[in-house]
């Protein structure tokens, strides 16, 4: 009989870190869909000050009637076009098949509401910032920032070792998962600090009242419709992070990870040469 | 049943059932109070950051729009409106009443005698849309400064012409104090340089370059000075407020 691997806890995140991870996975949530029922209202994006300007939308979800009658969902990109019946355009709500650009199981309320949707968002945006704010202010109080997000010189030189292993899907083991890689540092780092100060910003920017500050300030991003073009787009970014995210959560062990964002602890299990 | 389904209908049965609790939510009579809440939170920071009289961006003649989008009324189902219509607004007046020193109408000939202001702004809907044009109108403060509005006077409330349903509910909006004397808060009577069509508001729509187009009140009959708004029609200060849309529309 083989000795049971020895393995140990450690107390991987804070209760502080904890709480904000999920305050911020719930109010982004919330935000997504709700800020996916807003963008159905009109579901067009443009590049510029207005939306009427005299050139084309750059992206446009719509439905047209085809010839048997029925509605088919079309997405165009640029000068591109594609049928997408089902999923965006044209989407069943419960036993309705309706037009609407989002589907009404990505949407918050599902049904077509614009007022509760604004409601949605402006709520949980706020939640969003005070929380956002807490994170950094204890990121800098705890050297948390410093000390596990910002890359040293070592992952540097790991660059390439490190994106082989995440490619292979190799995942650290040991001591070596008590420490982010970089590549998790990177995209901790580019969330947290550049893809969701930039949302907030550009959803800032699409506020009249708040263009006032600084008159002429929302000119920096292209104008409105750009900042609400950049909000969609870094919001898309968002989501693509997330599901990276857990795809790797469930593959490097998801009880473990699971365990270690709920309870703090995570378990190691030391490698040969690792001895205690 | 293989793991795998079975984490899939887990996951499945979840979103489902997240999806319909928000949806309770949403249609509950706390949580939508609850969300609204941060309503004057929004209009609090706004006005902490901003003067009163901050300046909502202009624009040049080469950024206009070909045409100016048209968005709910596009001629209101009226007979007196429409005779008025077609007779070029010269029997029209508007009625500025209410909390003021001096109740007034004024016809459109004698609204364009006064001082007059020509802005190229950016119009915001809540929609998401935006769309640029160039106003000329009487600024709301020339005209209350004819009317003179007592102390009491906390809201200026547009009432419009064009009705809403089968029920005849009017359109109607209101501003604050602060918002009426603005600078770039005029009663627009010419849209990039001609007379305002009737689908963008005729013979007065009313701009309100800080806050959202559903404030811009178009088709204005009567303008009242109140120093509350909640025995209007439905009490929340708007057609759309009353129907779940912010009174403060900044953002």
């Amino acid at each position: 009989m083989s000795e049971p691997t020895p393995h140990y806890l450690y107390k991987r995140h804070s209760v502080a870190v904890r709480v904000m991870h999920w305050v911020n996975a719930v109010a982004v949530l919330a935000l997504l869909m709700s800020g996916l029922q807003i963008f159905n209202a009109h579901p067009a994006l443009y590049w510029g000050k207005s939306s009427y300007t005299g050139a084309d939308a750059a992206f446009a979800i719509s439905a047209r009637r085809a010839a048997d009658g029925t509605y088919e969902g079309v997405t165009r990109i640029g000068g591109l076009e594609f049928t997408t019946t089902h999923v965006l355009g044209v989407s069943r709500n419960g036993d309705r098949v309706e037009v609407r650009a989002f589907p009404a199981w990505a949407t918050v309320p599902g049904d077509r509401w614009l007022a509760m949707g604004r409601r949605w968002h402006f709520f949980f945006a706020w939640l969003f910032v005070v929380n956002g704010a807490c994170y950094v202010l204890h990121g800098i109080v705890t050297r948390r920032f410093r000390n596990h997000l910002l890359p040293t010189r070592r992952d540097w030189r790991s660059t390439w070792s490190t994106i082989k292993d995440h490619v292979l899907l190799r995942h650290p083991k040991g001591e070596a998962a008590r420490r982010y890689n970089l590549l998790q540092k990177l995209a901790y780092l580019g969330v947290m600090y550049v893809a969701l100060p930039v949302l907030l910003l550009m959803g800032l920017a699409m506020s009249p009242w708040f263009d006032t500050v600084l008159t002429g300030w929302v000119d920096l991003v292209g104008g409105r419709q750009s900042a609400r073009t950049l909000h969609f787009i870094a919001a898309a970014l968002l989501v693509a992070f997330t599901l990276v995210h857990l795809f790797e959560v469930v593959i490097s062990g998801v009880w473990n990870n699971l365990r270690s964002m709920i309870t703090g602890n995570y378990k190691i299990e030391p490698q040969p040469g690792e001895e205690r | 049943m293989s793991r795998r389904r079975f984490l899939r209908g887990l996951t499945s049965a979840l979103a489902t059932s997240l999806l319909t609790a928000c949806d309770d939510l949403s249609r509950s009579s706390w949580f939508p109070k609850l969300l609204g809440s941060v309503e004057p939170l929004n209009r609090g920071l706004h006005k902490a950051l901003t003067s009163r009289t901050s300046m909502a961006q202009e624009f040049d003649e080469s950024d206009i729009s070909p045409t100016f989008r048209s968005n709910g009324t596009a001629l209101p189902n009226d007979a007196a409106y429409q005779r008025m219509a077609g007779n070029g607004f010269a029997d029209w007046q508007l009625v500025v009443d209410g909390l003021v020193e001096q109740p007034a109408r004024f016809t459109l000939d004698e609204l364009r005698a006064m001082r007059s202001r020509t802005q190229i702004t950016r119009h915001d809907c809540v929609e998401g849309w935006s769309a640029i044009g160039k106003w000329t109108g009487t600024p709301l403060a020339e005209v209350l400064s004819r009317v003179r509005p007592t102390s009491a006077a906390r809201y200026v409330v547009f009432h419009c012409a064009d009705p809403m349903n089968r029920g005849g509910d009017r359109y109607y909006e209101s501003i604050d104090m602060e918002d009426a004397f603005h600078p770039q808060t005029i009663l627009a009577y010419e849209l990039n340089g001609a007379r305002l069509p009737v689908e963008n508001g005729a013979p007065i729509r009313v701009r309100v370059e800080r806050q959202l187009g559903y404030k811009m009140a178009k088709y204005i009959m009567r303008i009242e000075l109140v120093d509350d708004f909640s025995g209007i029609n439905g009490g929340r200060g708007g057609y759309w407020e009353d129907r779940g849309y912010e009174w403060y529309a900044g953002i």
